[in-house]
């Protein structure tokens, strides 16, 4: 049974998440599978991208991320997942190699209007290298049920 | 692709399209996102999907693909007319993006995308950002996922 209910996020709650590393292979795989562009596939190619050298899919980065708050928090909470997501954005670039974690910040909490049995946690995801260099942020309103429906908070 | 200067707001692509399958539902959710309704039928079944249900991310990453694959037909296309092909992305982000419907097991989803806006980059002035809004549609005529991207590409060379 899921611990965390939507009652147990707190506005200015800050956690991180990881650490997970991103290896050259699956980098390439990923791209290949899903962001073929030669930025993401080839060193010698992406030398001469705006990337300055082979980085990850931005999409990639976003699945990463994903991965990491699904086994950090989500699976743990009674998750009914997003109904999107507000912002991302490709800060820097995700190198081979790099020990990613997820800092995941409660930016505000909302009971749903229509729906006494859920409410809203909305999000500011910073995926972080070793330095704590925020390379990608992503902001969601993740969709959680409640403990009790309809209860304050 | 085409310079900066030749792409005009308003401008549509027809990005193609993609079947969903249970299994790769299941791998890609197993690999991304393993949430019980998007890797397990019974718990999906159990779930307020009701059914399993691809992530959200899946259904956008096929975008990608798929935009990746059109974007080389238009370069081979232009190299057959001689033409040059402009250098495009990285992209800086994107926003807005809504997952309206589930995608379920054997959805075919179809993308499309439109160019929203057009402005030279302030940090470098010698490439365009070109912005633009995707979205795909089932084959029942529901939107299932939009979102908004910012894409570098290439301005035409003053000498050409």
């Amino acid at each position: 049974m899921p611990k965390r209910h939507w009652e147990d996020f707190k506005p200015g709650a800050v956690d991180v998440y990881g650490p997970r590393l991103v290896t050259r292979e699956e980098i390439v795989a990923f791209a290949a599978e899903f962001d073929p562009q030669p930025m993401h596939l080839d060193e010698t190619a992406a030398a001469g991208t705006l990337l300055g050298g082979l980085a990850a899919s931005g999409w990639h980065s976003c699945c990463i991320l994903m991965r990491i708050i699904a086994d950090g928090f989500i699976n743990e909470t009674s998750s009914m997942g997003a109904p999107g997501v507000d912002e991302v954005r490709w800060l820097k670039p995700l190198r081979p190699g790099t020990r990613v974690r997820v800092r995941t910040t409660v930016l505000e909490t909302r009971a749903s209007n229509s729906r006494p049995e859920i409410g809203f946690v909305k999000c500011l995801f910073e995926l972080l290298d070793e330095q704590d260099g925020v390379l990608t942020t992503l902001t969601s309103p993740l969709m959680i049920r409640r403990r009790q429906a309809g209860a304050g908070a | 692709m085409k310079y900066f200067e030749d792409i005009a707001v308003g401008e549509r692509t027809a990005v193609g399209r993609h079947t969903f399958t249970a299994d790769e539902i299941k791998a890609f959710a197993a690999r991304f996102d393993p949430q019980p309704f998007h890797v397990d039928e019974r718990a999906a079944e159990r779930s307020h999907f009701g059914r399993l249900a691809a992530s959200g991310w899946h259904s956008a990453v096929v975008w990608m693909r798929l935009m990746v694959a059109e974007r080389r037909r238009q370069a081979e296309a232009a190299r057959g007319r001689r033409e040059p092909v402009a250098a495009m992305g990285p992209a800086l982000g994107l926003r807005d993006l809504k997952w309206l419907k589930p995608v379920y097991v054997d959805d075919t989803v179809s993308y499309e995308s439109e160019v929203i806006e057009t402005r030279v980059s302030e940090s470098r002035p010698n490439l365009g950002l070109l912005t633009v809004r995707s979205t795909g549609v089932n084959q029942h005529g529901e939107l299932v996922i939009s979102f908004v991207s910012t894409t570098f590409v290439e301005r035409r060379p003053v000498n050409t």
